[in-house]
């Protein structure tokens, strides 16, 4: 039976959105399709086998969560996501999971060493939090998609020279509300700041996702059996309209 | 000058009462807000000038989850020992509602609930002789930030008041509680703490939406022992002995009797009292003990608090219920999945003990009131009520969304239908329901189907 093995990293600390919108999606989905879905954590001091997971996920936090987390991954769990990534698997990070992937966080004076498994950093400058409703335009390999949902973010990201952003900013804020652009992509990695249930307003995501993770565990790209996803599309079109609205 | 300064500012006064009465002739709005709004464009110190006058008690009382009700509550024991407090009862609770308030009411005393963001602000102009805490929950995150931060700038309001200033404590929310002591872990001289004792009624495993993991102080995970709404339980610190303290005024023999109410016996520093309240769920028994407490505070007596209690009715949207076309409308708030935890709770209890599937209409908005961000259904537990449910109409700006978490949660589909406006949607749940219909409105969505169901003579407007 075709499977899809989910991670979490740090459910406990990395949930400030109700991130836990995105693993109910998921594995609702793949129920109603009899894909076989598995849900693994892992929490503070513990590691992981690289190999036995198709899709990672990790969210946002309270600050002082994140300081923790930040840490504590960068020792237990930083080898086994850059393994789990060159195995094939991959990774949504969301919000302060997207930061933490990054070299740096800059707190003023404080600085957060980030995983350095992406090409970016994030600087906690002057001015209000970014905050609201977003949409992007995000071509994944299969044609221009757009990506909806909310954003709220102190730190403004940036990314170094050559790194491929996810998406072009419609309606919002991105990455640092300058230059357009929002999220990461590289390979199998994402990182976006549209936070907490983003996959349940844009289920042609999750089911990317899936389809992935599905081809990681048993060697082969499903056909993914079409589901009656009218209630889907009219919460993504219900997100769309917000960010539209602004 | 000081002369002529008072009389600009008692111009300004009766200026901005005279807008409040036109604008409740009007019938819109409710004039609420909009007197206190224009008196603080011209007077921003006009909080601070207005309760000068006040010579008694200036009680008052901020939480995430409860304020109305529970300042609704005091006001009523107040009341049964002849008292009638300066009070913004339709929980209007920033700045502008509690200078209109202030502006528009007589009264030597006053009970004002403020909300949590703006309490430092408002507090710091009003200098409470008694402030009364209830809980901590995430709650719009978009407008109030981390709950860490507020629980921060609580206790510095908390430093800066003089020592005569009392304080009402949840002793079950951590994040409340540690606010009543210093760092050797004393506790504040005129501290009153109140907690669950009843430990029948935890809950059988800690809820998803959890938000105090970490003690405020030493940044280590809690022990939880037990947990009765949210993070509010029993818990200790195994690393810095920040443990919940003992409370003073204690709720044991806890029945709740569904959407009916509750009772439950209240063991206090003045004696025990059988407490009756028409109001469900263990949060409404969060609610009068923090009553209970603070009437004690304010020198009521245990009797008068009893049949003040008693006497509670449901304030504007928590708990209502209404006759509409021969449907009885039961109106629950829900804002914060904390809050529309305990509301689902007790739905699904009244579910089993009516034998009924429940006929629900639910009302997402994403208006600033409401919080822009509508992340948060993913959070609360609509799972609880997948099994009880009749038909669901979803209404509001973000009725889509509302739509597919009750998808995911396990409703079926062919019994969820989407209407986004308000009035349509509610006509239609209403003609749909039979003998009861319970709805479940975000904060803005109940403001609009309040004036909805008062346009049309079925109730009195919300500013009465």
């Amino acid at each position: 039976m075709p499977e899809l093995r989910l991670l979490a990293l740090y459910p406990e600390q990395m949930n400030i959105y109700a991130d836990r919108g995105n693993v109910i999606f998921l594995r609702e989905r793949c129920r109603w399709r009899g894909i076989g879905f598995s849900y693994a954590a892992a929490g503070p001091g513990e590691g992981f086998d690289p190999e036995a997971h198709d899709l990672i996920y990790i969210g946002g936090g309270q600050d002082r969560d994140q300081l923790m987390v930040a840490e504590d991954m960068r020792r237990t769990k930083r080898d086994a996501i850059a393994a789990a990534l060159a195995d094939g698997a991959s990774l949504l990070a969301v919000c302060g999971g997207y930061q933490l992937l990054g070299s740096r966080y800059q707190l003023g004076e404080r600085r957060i060493e980030g995983l350095g498994l992406a090409n970016l950093e994030t600087v906690r400058e002057e001015g209000e939090r970014l905050i609201g409703n977003v949409s992007i335009e995000v071509d994944l390999g299969s044609g221009p998609r757009v990506l909806a949902g909310f954003e709220n973010h102190g730190g403004r990201t940036y990314l170094g020279s050559g790194a491929e952003p996810l998406g072009r900013v419609l309606h919002g804020f991105g990455n640092n509300g300058k230059d357009g652009y929002e999220g990461i992509l590289r390979g199998n990695l994402i990182g976006t700041y549209l936070h907490g249930p983003l996959l349940p307003k844009n289920a042609w995501l999750a089911d990317e996702l899936i389809a992935r993770g599905v081809e990681h565990s048993s060697g082969t790209r499903p056909d993914l059996e079409p589901l009656d996803d009218a209630l889907e599309e009219a919460a993504h079109a219900g997100a769309e309209d917000a960010a539209r609205r602004g | 000058m000081t002369a002529s300064r008072s009389r600009a500012f008692g111009a300004k006064v009766m200026g901005a009462r005279a807008v409040g009465s036109i604008s409740r002739r009007s019938g819109r709005g409710g004039g609420t807000t909009l007197p206190g709004r224009l008196l603080l464009r011209t007077a921003p110190d006009a909080i601070g000038r207005l309760s000068s006058r006040l010579t008694g008690e200036r009680a008052v009382i901020s939480a995430t989850n409860g304020k109305t009700t529970t300042a609704g509550m005091i006001a009523a024991e107040l009341r049964a020992a002849g008292r009638e407090p300066v009070h913004n009862r339709a929980g209007s609770n920033m700045a502008w509602g509690v200078a209109t308030a202030l502006l528009e009411q007589r009264g030597s005393e006053a009970l004002l609930e403020v909300d949590e963001a703006w309490l430092p602000q408002v507090a710091a102009e009003l200098e409470p002789t008694l402030l009364i805490l209830g809980n901590l929950f995430r709650d719009q995150l978009d407008r109030y930030g981390e709950l860490e931060r507020l629980a921060d700038e609580w206790a510095e309001l908390i430093a800066a008041s003089p020592a005569s200033m009392g304080l009402v404590l949840n002793a079950d929310d951590p994040l409340v509680a540690d606010l009543g002591r210093d760092e050797e872990l004393q506790t504040r001289p005129g501290t009153t703490y109140f907690g669950i004792e009843d430990t029948a009624r935890a809950l059988p495993e800690l809820q998803h939406a959890f938000d105090a993991k970490h003690c405020r102080r030493c940044g280590s995970p809690y022990r939880y022992e037990r947990a009765f709404v949210g993070h509010l339980g029993h818990y200790t610190c195994p690393n810095c002995g920040a443990d919940r303290p003992t409370p003073d005024v204690r709720a044991t023999a806890i029945e709740l009797r569904g959407i009916e109410g509750t009772t439950f016996r209240a063991e206090t520093p003045a004696g025990d009292l059988q407490v009756e309240i028409p109001l469900p769920g263990l949060y409404n028994v969060y609610n009068a003990l923090t009553a209970i407490a603070a009437g004690l505070r304010l020198g009521v007596g245990l009797e008068q608090i009893g049949s003040g209690l008693r006497s509670v009715r449901a304030v504007f949207g928590r708990v209502e219920t209404i006759p509409v076309d021969g449907t009885d409308v039961s109106i629950l708030l829900v804002k914060n999945p904390a809050g529309a935890n305990e509301v689902l709770r007790t739905l699904a209890l009244e579910a089993e003990r009516s034998q009924q599937p429940l006929e629900l209409w639910m009302a997402l908005n994403d208006r600033i009131a409401d919080g822009r961000d509508v992340s948060w259904v993913w959070d609360a537990d609509f799972e609880l009520l997948a099994a009880a449910a009749g038909h669901v109409t979803c209404s509001g700006t973000r009725a889509s969304e509302m739509a597919l978490r009750l998808k995911y949660a396990g409703f079926p589909t062919d019994r969820i239908e989407i209407i986004e406006g308000i009035e349509a949607s509610f006509d239609a749940a209403v003609d749909r329901a039979g003998a009861r219909l319970f709805a479940l409105p975000t904060y803005t969505a109940l403001i609009e189907l309040r004036t909805l169901i008062a346009r049309r003579g079925l109730a009195s407007e919300f500013w009465r």
